[in-house]
């Protein structure tokens, strides 16, 4: 449990300082190298993400640890997935459509409208429909994750369950992440089918393309590899989400309050995170995989 | 029986400041502790730090072989399944209802059927007195009650320490004398070791065997019962007798010049107002078993007794029944086989005696 082992951060968030000069009448210390030793100045800012780091390595060990949560697991799963199906599929639709009509219309202006398809089907598969579901997890889910966990954490109730020799990251956090990651991926199949369905039809109803080149062109360009990383994109997404929303909701400041603001920073730490991991895998893709046809 | 907790030169400071440092103390195995202390003097996390909820810095918690302070976090959550703590708000989950909530530590640790379960959680709603409100969620019930369901949860693996964190606060003091009194009849039934944090003076006058303080980041005193009530310490005296003057002001300490003008003025100090009486200690309801402790409890006792205070000593030897043999024939014909406290256990606390010495009465 790295997580808990951690000494609790100092109210301000600064490195603690060495806690000799505070006691006035400090016994002799036996022996005993000092607890707290003095970091290197400058390094506090990787105090956070270290222990969000740590929190992630813990939730990977203790997936593999008996007994799992089935229970809660599903539970989640279907909590996650009742609030993120139908805003998902909503904000698809437009999303899928945008694109189509912003590739046809550029397509068209240099003569390409053949490719329109395998461009926005493309751009929809790899880009959108990851970046639509870690959003919506985020929000949808994330949030709920966060403030449940965070109300849990300054009631005691985490405490009591570790008291009763519970741990709480196996018995919450654990069934809670894994869940998002399920979620993720198989939300991620259904935005692309939607938000693919949603360009073709604009593509075709209302930009006057053939539905045959749409197709073609797809089929053309677009290869599995493409789907692998979509895939591969929503899994990393959703255990982000789910890690920083358990994360800040174990650990709020002080109060009711704190529990908000926890709420609030989970989804703003998710995002960021996300559309930064995001440019990294899409870089690597390019890099690795090679395009069809080239 | 209960387990001895031995804890050896704590210290706890958040960031800059500094809760408390180098406590000592030995809880005896099967007895009832009281530790006292001002609010805000850090007794709680006291608490949380015997059962690893809280990591000091220095020093060592020793429950049965594991340090829960620097063990491997597996050896901890291990040993806590010997622990039932009694939060102060009950800590109860609030998405549960109490009989889920008491069933919970059944279902997480055991394998018992439920309708095992169903039957342990009953007895237990029944001892604390709640029968009939296993349907109700905790949100529902009044403070007084979420305590209880609290103290119920603790109870339900059988613990063999039971820490409670002020059992009185926001408790009428009828439910308090009825706490007070569950609490000692918990102690004859199952012989745990149990320490309670409060500042509550009739709890600490009628339900411990051992009592200690927390004041100024130190503790004050730990030892048997009658010697904080004797104590002449001015911290304790004013403590016990709830007066203004003395050591503790209303921020957590005076400083020098307030406590010289209070003299100036010919306050009344706690020492010169009427002398405290040892109120006798509760006896467990009529019916129940005795209680192991006490005989444990008076053997060690009077084995140190030539260490203690003089007034402390009276007190001690006034509570004795007149029938009570001397302690040098208590030794050797009153302790069954391996029932005994161990001889070479000091009694724990400031006072620290020398492992007991010669026997003789002064």
């Amino acid at each position: 449990m790295t997580a808990t082992e951690q000494p609790p951060p100092p109210p301000d968030g600064r490195p603690p300082e060495p806690s000799g000069p505070s006691r006035p009448a400090a016994p002799p210390a036996s022996g005993e190298p000092p607890a707290v030793r003095t970091p290197l100045p400058g390094l506090g800012f990787l105090r956070e993400p270290g222990r969000l780091f740590a929190l992630s390595v813990t939730v990977v060990r203790a997936t593999f640890r008996r007994p799992f949560q089935v229970r809660e697991f599903i539970e989640q799963f279907w909590f996650i997935a009742s609030v993120t199906i139908l805003p998902a599929a909503l904000v698809s639709i437009p999303f899928g459509a945008v694109i189509a009509l912003q590739v046809g219309s550029l397509a068209s202006q240099i003569s390409a409208q053949s490719f329109t398809g395998a461009a926005s089907v493309l751009v929809n598969i790899q880009q959108a429909s990851p970046l639509i579901v870690a959003l919506l997890i985020s929000g949808a889910a994330g949030s709920a994750i966060c403030a449940d966990l965070g109300s849990r954490t300054i009631r005691e109730e985490l405490d009591a369950m570790e008291v009763m020799g519970v741990s709480p990251i196996q018995r919450l956090v654990v069934p809670r992440v894994l869940a998002t990651v399920c979620v993720a991926v198989l939300l991620n199949g259904m935005v692309s089918v939607v938000g693919t369905l949603g360009g073709y039809f604009f593509n075709v109803v209302l930009q006057d393309g053939t539905p045959g080149a749409y197709l073609a062109s797809f089929s053309a360009l677009a290869q599995l590899p493409d789907l692998y990383i979509s895939e591969i994109k929503a899994v990393v997404f959703g255990f982000i989400a789910g890690i920083v929303a358990a994360y800040r909701g174990l650990n709020p400041r002080g109060g009711p309050k704190g529990v908000g603001d926890a709420v609030n920073q989970s989804v703003v730490i998710t995002f960021l995170l996300l559309f930064f991991v995001n440019m990294v895998l899409t870089g690597i893709y390019l890099q690795l995989v090679p395009p069809k046809g080239a | 029986m209960g387990i001895e907790v031995v804890v050896e030169g704590l210290t706890k400071s958040f960031g800059r400041k500094n809760i408390w440092q180098d406590i000592t103390l030995t809880l005896p195995a099967g007895e009832v502790s009281v530790m006292l202390g001002p609010s805000g003097t850090g007794k709680t996390v006291f608490l949380k730090s015997l059962i690893g909820l809280v990591k000091p810095e220095r020093g060592s918690v020793l429950v049965d072989g594991v340090d829960m302070v620097r063990s491997r976090e597996r050896d901890v959550y291990e040993a806590r399944k010997k622990f039932g703590l009694m939060f102060q708000d009950g800590a109860l989950f609030g998405s549960m209802n109490l009989f889920d909530n008491i069933a919970f530590p059944l279902r997480e640790h055991t394998r018992k059927k439920e309708s095992e379960i169903r039957r342990i959680v009953m007895e237990r709603l029944e001892m604390v007195g709640l029968a009939g409100d296993e349907d109700k969620l905790p949100g529902e019930i009044s403070g007084g009650m979420r305590k209880r369901a609290g103290l119920a949860r603790a109870l339900v693996l059988d613990p063999e320490i039971i820490l409670c964190d002020e059992p009185d606060s926001g408790l009428d003091p009828v439910r308090t004398a009825y706490t007070s009194q569950l609490l000692i009849d918990l102690n004859a039934q199952i012989d745990a070791t149990m320490l309670i944090v409060t500042h509550n003076l009739d709890i600490a006058a009628t339900v411990p065997d051992n009592m200690g303080m927390l004041f100024r980041r130190h503790l004050v005193t730990f030892g048997p019962r009658e010697v904080l009530l004797t104590s002449d310490e001015p911290v304790v005296a004013q403590f016990l007798s709830g007066s203004r003057s003395g050591p503790i002001g209303m921020s957590e300490e005076k400083d020098a010049a307030t406590l010289a003008r209070e003299a100036d003025d010919g306050a009344p100090g706690p020492l010169q107002t009427v002398p405290r009486e040892v109120v006798p200690q509760l006896e467990p309801t009529p019916g129940l078993p005795e209680r192991q402790a006490v005989r444990r409890r008076r053997e060690r006792v009077l084995g140190m007794l030539d260490q203690l205070p003089p007034a402390a000593r009276r007190a001690i030897e006034a509570s004795l029944p007149q029938h009570t043999p001397l302690p040098r024939r208590v030794s050797t014909t009153r302790r069954p086989p391996g029932t005994g406290p161990e001889p070479g256990v000091p009694a724990a606390g400031a006072e620290s005696p020398a492992p007991r010495p010669p026997q003789e009465r002064p």
